[in-house]
């Protein structure tokens, strides 16, 4: 009987020194930020939904849009997305090189979406497409800037720990730094699918 | 001291094949590539669709788009995102559903109640009907 009393009692002393739990709270309390920032972006895409055919007499997303260009800044996000992948099979096996290989891999095709959507607003704010031309523009802008935004924000993000893994190797902070990332950039993969169906495609469907 | 070195046995055998699981989670490489390929082809269909001008009706292209773009969401989240309905106790899956939710009522909502007010605002004579965008 005080056997059993002792082995209740230890049970869940053991449970309290395990530091795994941690990291998994880190995951769960990560993917509720991710939720959160869903909820921008949804609120951003019910703004387009409202105002994306008010044009002011002025251009029309088919005026606009150069499908083409979409189609490879599309294609630079998902092969951002493979690679990231790939880096974190790699972090897995403990390989370091190889990590910091596919990691860059990552941001230059980062660095390819971003350099893309910079030019394609630089191109229609030269033609007069700006922000302040019609709500159509108003929340083009908002909507795809965010998104751009948390793209610079996730490249400055991957270069951050690309030095932290340089210097400190695949420790456990790291893993779990490059794990939250991870989720980071794919979540933005999520978000882009709408962005491109929603407001490119179907803006240019009419 | 036996049963003691048992039960912390066992429980740094539940740990370790936690951790497993936890790292099957992360995804292969079969899983990676086969999200990567999948999605290649959701993202390619929607494009020719409107770019080939393939659909007569505007309405089933919009409906195609929506539909395989949705597709392409859940093949994300599955093959990238890893998601399942046992990682953290089933809480990230709660939590999507509740995002869901509250998305599906910020989308429908506003567009609901913003298409009663456009309709509802101003009495259009059939001249400034015409003259709709």
């Amino acid at each position: 009987m005080s056997n059993i009393q002792t082995q209740s009692a230890e049970k869940p002393q053991f449970y309290l020194e395990e530091d795994h739990h941690p990291e998994g709270s880190t995951n769960l309390g990560f993917w509720l930020y991710l939720m959160s920032d869903c909820l921008i972006f949804a609120t951003l895409f019910a703004t387009y939904a409202v105002l994306g055919r008010n044009y002011a007499a002025g251009p029309a997303p088919a005026d606009l849009f150069d499908l083409k260009l979409v189609a490879i800044n599309t294609a630079m996000l998902l092969f951002s997305s493979i690679t990231y992948g790939f880096a974190m099979l790699q972090m897995e096996r403990g390989a370091k090189q190889e990590t910091l290989f596919w990691l860059a891999v990552t941001g230059l095709f980062g660095l390819a979406f971003l350099g893309i959507e910079l030019y394609e607003f630089h191109h229609m704010i030269h033609e007069g497409a700006t922000p302040q031309r019609s709500a159509f523009l108003s929340a083009f802008f908002t909507l795809v800037g965010t998104h751009g935004l948390h793209v610079t924000f996730g490249i400055i993000w991957l270069v951050t720990l690309m030095v932290q893994v340089s210097k400190h190797g695949l420790i456990a902070e790291n893993r779990r730094r490059l794990m939250c990332l991870s989720m980071f950039w794919h979540f933005l993969d999520v978000v882009w699918i709408g962005v491109f169906s929603v407001v490119y495609l179907m803006g240019v469907v009419g | 001291m036996t049963t003691n070195s048992t039960s912390h046995e066992d429980a740094h055998e539940a740990h370790h094949g936690h951790s497993h699981g936890h790292e099957a989670g992360h995804g292969s490489f079969k899983s990676y590539v086969t999200g990567f390929i999948l999605s290649v082809i959701l993202t390619a269909i929607p494009f020719w669709l409107v770019m080939g001008d393939v659909l007569d009706s505007k309405v089933a292209t919009v409906a195609a788009i929506m539909i395989i773009g949705a597709i392409q969401i859940v093949v994300h989240m599955i093959y990238f995102l890893h998601m399942n309905t046992k990682s953290e106790g089933g809480w990230t899956m709660m939590a999507l559903i509740f995002t869901v939710i509250i998305v599906a009522i910020a989308l429908v909502g506003s567009l609901w109640v913003m298409h009663h007010l456009n309709t509802n605002m101003m009495v259009m004579s059939p001249e400034m009907m015409k003259n709709l965008p």
